[in-house]
């Protein structure tokens, strides 16, 4: 029994050793607006290192790999095939629960970090990162180089909205760091999480969440609200401002 | 000045798009038709996607032809009784576009239709408005009369009723086919329709030219707040502020537009309008053959949470 207690204990020293350092970060802004002239801002992400008694001694530089990820939507990938001599939408692939906004960003290049096998488990690079596919009634992730996978990163990534960038992360001393975490004009609105993940020597040693949220204020969010929950008094209204426009246009310009 | 466009979902600059309109509006009001096949081609092309194109258009058509009908109403040259005919068509067809619409964005084909619809209908119209206008010039050069017109088929159809303004004794049946069509094709393409309404009451129906263009903006105004209506409660795709500013420049131009169309003579009007909705055509055609930039392309579904 007392030895049974022991173990116990020894587990748990060995688990609290094996996570020996502590994280700590914060968000510039937990809550960001995005007003109409919003043209796209940068959020700054800090933090440290806290390391405790059991941190071994000689671990001295340590890797991150900053996850953001926007809430989470449903998002279909089309391809166009040459029929009868037009471009015509043909095949197309489903991508279930993917995040809207996706943002990699690292001190160092992913290989160098740690080796693929942990990167494909942890989802460091946006080759690793699970964009489940509905595949014929099954779902799943494809192969990195599938190519809806690949073009739908590609096309995201021409929005700003996936980005992957493996110098983002400075270290302004060996345990405090601090990323940017670019915003582009057409963010998402919605809760982001924020996963900071640490290495050390290749290995995966812990991780930290925080989130922030974005939402947009002012007439065009009003406006945008009112378009989808109240879709005939925001038709009504159209119509109404079209007769309105009409009308003055024909008394300022009337003929007399 | 950018301003963010809420349904569009993207920033614009403003007197952009305010150029666009009063562009378009001076189009329209030179030859007294709504500008839609001009409107929403210009709008696809500045990176707004096609659906929330033709269902924003939709609302712009309804204030340029309501300002214009109101002026035709004063001068008395709207028949009532030939648009109410005319509108009971209509309404069943924009229904059944915004219908057949919704059913295309699902499948993923309503871009291709889009595009489609406008190749092949605004080739045909093109050709035939230029060839048309091109044969009136060449009668007035040799002083030729322009020739007799008869009665057609159209004219043997049972259903008859007096319109007494246009001062014609037609059948019913034509005239609600007519309404059916240009309301289905409005409300798809994004168009009021009046560039291929008017030949057709002009040409098949033997409307008179005093009451056909006051008439035909009735039709264009209703089907067009209709298809706005439906656009807005079935697939949440009209943008208010987009639409605005839209109708800002469009019934200003048109103004401007109206006075210089004055100046110039109606065959060579009739042939200019032509060359234009041809080219517009022949645009989407090319398009259309061309291999694209990007084969792939990406449409959210909505975003939960």
């Amino acid at each position: 029994m007392m030895r049974a207690a022991l173990a116990v204990l020894l587990v748990l020293l060995l688990g609290s050793a094996a996570r020996a350092e502590r994280l700590i970060v914060s968000v510039s802004n937990h809550r960001v607006t995005v007003t109409p002239n919003y043209s796209g801002e940068e959020l700054v992400l800090f933090g440290s290192v806290e390391k405790d008694a059991s941190t071994p001694a000689d671990r001295k530089t340590y890797d991150l790999v900053v996850t953001v990820m926007g809430p989470r939507a449903e998002m279909v990938t089309r391809r166009k095939e040459r029929t009868f001599g037009i471009w015509i939408n043909t095949d197309y692939r489903q991508f279930l629960e993917v995040p809207s906004y996706l943002a990699l960003f690292a001190n160092r290049p992913f290989d160098v970090i740690t080796s693929p096998e942990i990167a494909r488990r942890q989802q460091i690079g946006l080759n690793n990162v699970l964009l489940t596919q509905r595949v014929s009634g099954d779902y799943a992730d494809v192969v990195p180089n599938d190519v809806f996978r690949s073009a739908f990163i590609r096309l995201r990534t021409q929005r700003g909205l996936y980005r992957e960038d493996p110098s983002a992360v400075t270290f302004l001393t060996p345990t405090l760091f601090r990323t940017g975490i670019p915003l582009p004009a057409e963010v998402p609105i919605g809760t982001y999480e924020v996963e900071i993940k640490l290495f050390a020597d290749g290995a995966f040693i812990g991780k930290t969440e925080t989130a922030f949220e974005i939402v947009k204020v002012g007439f065009e969010q009003f406006v945008a609200t009112t378009a989808r929950q109240n879709g005939l008094i925001y038709g009504l209204v159209t119509a109404a401002m079209a007769l309105m426009t009409g009308w003055m246009a024909s008394i300022v310009f009337r003929k007399d | 000045m950018q301003l963010y466009l809420p349904i569009a979902d993207l920033p614009v600059n403003v007197f952009l798009v305010l150029a666009m309109g009063a562009a378009v509006g001076f189009v329209s009001g030179m030859f007294g038709i709504g500008g839609g096949f001009l409107m929403t081609p210009l709008l696809i092309f500045i990176g707004i996607t096609p659906a929330v194109a033709v269902a924003s258009v939709a609302s712009h058509i309804a204030a340029s032809s309501f300002s214009g009908a109101l002026a035709y109403w004063r001068r008395r040259a709207i028949d009532p009784a030939l648009a109410s005919v005319l509108l009971c068509g209509g309404v069943t067809g924009t229904a059944l576009g915004v219908w057949t619409f919704t059913q295309l964005r699902a499948l993923g084909q309503l871009d291709l239709m889009i595009a489609l619809s406008y190749v092949v209908l605004l080739t045909t119209v093109g050709s035939l408005m230029f060839s048309e206008g091109l044969r009136a010039l060449m009668r007035t050069r040799r002083g030729a009369l322009p020739p007799r017109r008869t009665h057609n088929w159209i004219h043997g159809l049972p259903l008859k009723m007096r319109f007494k303004r246009s001062k014609i004794y037609l059948s019913v049946i034509p005239v609600v086919i007519v309404g059916i069509l240009i309301g289905f094709i409005g409300a798809i393409m994004g168009i009021g329709g009046g560039f291929i309404l008017v030949p057709i009451m002009i040409y098949l129906l033997r409307v008179p030219t005093s009451t056909v263009i006051g008439t035909s903006m009735v039709l264009t105004l209703v089907t067009m707040l209709f298809a706005t209506l439906l656009h807005a409660v079935t697939n949440h795709l009209v943008d208010a502020v987009l639409a605005l500013i839209l109708m800002v420049g469009g019934v200003t131009g048109a103004q401007f537009g109206a006075r210089a169309g004055q100046k110039i003579r109606g065959e060579q009007l009739r042939l200019l309008l032509g060359l234009l909705i041809l080219s517009v055509g022949v645009r989407f055609a090319v398009e259309l053959v061309i291999r694209p930039e990007d084969l792939f392309t990406i449409r959210e579904l909505g975003v939960n949470g």
